[in-house]
């Protein structure tokens, strides 16, 4: 071994070394993680059964979330319209359970694989377009679906909607149908957590951010961006589909106009919030949009939602780059103050 | 035939509504380069500011005024306010507080005018005009003439006055603009009132025929952002050729496809943004935006 080639290694060495003591540490990265996971898992036996619901709902958004970071955070294309493929997956459950009694366990993969489906197909006239473009193209598909589901109603009930009945727990098991809920999107949740987690830590989600950065270098290192830009959105898609089919079953009713385009602006505002690129800013942004207008509610009755923007643009004024993104710098600030 | 007429001239004076929303987020587009989620609201608000003004006794046209140097100097503020702390983060966060701004404006209208629809005097006769079998209603003759009116106001201040000069320099090159003693922070605040400007003679057009309401500018702003992407987000005139032109085709498309009807109306509006989109995204009088490598 010649001495410039150890000089490369101890280089590569004290660089890897520097980006490690940059993030959190391993074991209490690890520790968080379980603390939160053992959180989780007691929780539904601490609260009421309508905060448990609520929290049910912080997880399907949390999933939701996931999805729509996936695409505007790591690979950089903006989506108003992720409320349409919730609506799909939401309606794939339904009229699967309602009409064709499907057991509701299967019409999960099936609202995910439908979801992927027309996310993929979406994504390819979506590569035309870039930046407030994609956002108009976007935008156009949410506020269309309302519209749509009205108008098939022989399949959608109109806008009557569709009643479904609470799933009740198997196995003889000892909890509450809220709680089973609860558990089952737990399940699921922590599935779709790892599986995204893996897919954006690698080879993939490597390319899917270089995409997002520069994407004629992308090109030039034979990513293939038409290929994975409509991957991701598919994908997307797809987190968003099944978190829409549990928000289905946990609710047990769809209706057209609960898909409007609000529900689309609350998973962008979602995602910004809880920090762009960062998979935990999921969870914070899912805290964020179940919560904070439950908060602005309780403050002022008479104008809730003049609360809930104040909140808004005073967050953007704190932490531009979202929860995850200031405890970041916060965690960064605490490791450089001892050095001095 | 009369039915073809008489459809492509209702669809006409929509249009004028369309057009000259449309003209308020392109000047915005142009003058910031953000698109602004709260444009509707802002409108919205500032048709409330006329309407109590009609209320207390103030005359129309003085109302009208009024109204316009309000929402002015309120986009001016805003702009100064609110959206400068955020002026260099990235852009979702800047759209984020335009959502905000959407919210708090449409919450604080509700809070203080209540959800109850009203009703918005016109400046212009009631009675119809009738040329052959065509009716003609003199409000929409009014607004279409109205928005023309400001259409060719606004060319004339880019085109011909230094302020004008200054601003388009600013959105250009903001950095060679403050080179040679452009205030270009202003400059934006300015673009933002005239935007407000705009919004305000948009939603006191709009509010005699669609009614006054906190949620009225919802609908109309899906349209205006048709209208701006089938003319073109860089272009005023486009804009105002586009809104028209969706007017036109949103009700032919009304009267004469069947299963169009009026139920799905609005997905006509957004099958004609993808359509643009994908075929033409730079609209019909729109520059190509050519990216430097």
């Amino acid at each position: 071994m010649t001495g410039e080639q150890t000089a490369s290694a101890d280089a590569l060495v004290a660089a890897r070394a520097a980006a490690r003591r940059a993030e959190l540490p391993r074991a209490w990265r690890l520790g968080g993680l379980a603390v939160v996971l053992a959180l989780a898992c007691v929780l539904p036996f601490l609260l009421s059964g309508f905060l448990v619901f609520q929290f049910t709902l912080v997880l399907v958004y949390a999933i939701a979330l996931l999805g729509l970071n996936m695409l505007t955070g790591f690979n950089g294309q903006i989506s108003l319209g992720h409320g349409a493929f919730y609506a799909l997956g939401a309606y794939t459950t339904a009229i699967m359970v309602d009409r064709w009694h499907v057991p509701y366990a299967w019409t999960l993969p099936a609202a995910g694989v439908v979801c992927l489906v027309v996310g993929f197909f979406f994504g390819i006239p979506a590569l035309r377009l870039e930046g407030i473009y994609l956002a108009l193209a976007t935008f156009a598909l949410a506020l269309a679906v309302p519209q749509i589901l009205k108008y098939f109603d022989e399949w959608t009930g109109g806008s009557q909607g569709i009643v479904l009945s609470k799933p009740k727990p198997p196995w003889g098991l000892p909890i509450s149908a809220d709680q089973w809920l609860y558990f089952l999107t737990l399940a699921v949740t922590i599935i779709l957590f790892v599986l995204g987690w893996n897919l954006l830590r690698g080879r993939t989600g490597r390319a899917i951010m270089a995409i997002r950065d520069n994407p004629i270098a992308a090109e030039a290192m034979g990513v293939n961006n038409a290929l994975y830009k409509s991957l991701t959105f598919g994908v997307s898609a797809c987190y968003t589909g099944i978190a829409g089919a549990l928000s289905a079953l946990s609710i047990a009713f769809v209706a057209p106009d609960t898909f409007n385009i609000f529900l689309s602006i609350t998973f962008l505002v979602g995602i910004v919030i809880g920090g762009l690129g960062s998979i935990s800013g999921a969870i914070f942004g899912a805290l964020f949009t179940q919560f904070v207008p439950n908060y602005a509610q309780d403050i002022s009755k008479a104008a809730p939602w003049a609360i809930y923007g104040i909140f808004l643009i005073l967050f953007m004024y704190v932490m531009p780059r979202g929860v995850a993104g200031a405890l970041r710098m916060l965690w960064h600030l605490a490791r450089q103050r001892p050095r001095g | 035939m009369e039915t073809f007429f008489q459809q492509v001239v209702s669809g006409l004076a929509t249009g004028g509504i369309y057009a000259s929303l449309a003209l308020a987020l392109v000047m915005i587009y142009q003058a910031t380069d953000v698109v602004n989620y709260s444009q509707g609201e802002m409108a919205m608000f500032s048709t409330y500011l006329a309407w109590s003004m009609l209320n207390h006794g103030v005359p129309y046209w003085i109302a009208f005024f009024a109204t316009v140097a309000i929402a002015f100097v309120g986009g001016v503020l805003v702009q100064r306010i609110i959206i400068r702390p955020v002026q260099n983060a990235p852009v979702l966060t800047i759209v984020i507080v335009c959502i905000g701004l959407l919210t708090i404006f449409n919450s604080i209208a509700g809070w203080i005018y209540s959800y109850v629809i009203q009703p918005f005097p016109s400046p212009f006769p009631k009675e119809p005009i009738k040329i052959g079998q065509i009716v003609f209603g003199q409000h929409d003759l009014g607004a279409i003439g109205v928005t023309l009116i400001l259409l060719a106001l606004i060319y004339v201040f880019f085109r011909f006055t230094s302020l004008g000069l200054a601003m388009r320099a600013a959105a250009h090159n903001p950095v060679s603009a403050r080179l040679v003693g452009i205030r270009v922070g202003w400059m934006l605040a300015l673009g933002w009132g005239m935007a407000a400007l705009i919004g305000a003679v948009a939603g006191m057009m709009v509010a005699p025929v669609i009614f006054l309401e906190p949620n009225m500018m919802a609908g109309i702003l899906i349209y205006a952002f048709a209208s701006a992407t089938l003319g073109g987000f860089t272009s005023p005139g486009g804009a105002v050729v586009g809104g028209f032109l969706v007017g036109v085709i949103e009700n032919l498309a009304g009267t004469y496809v069947s299963f169009i009807g009026t139920s799905l109306k609005l997905t006509v509006a957004l099958a004609l943004i993808i359509v643009v989109l994908l075929v033409r995204p730079s609209g019909l009088f729109g520059r190509a935006v050519v990216h430097r490598v």
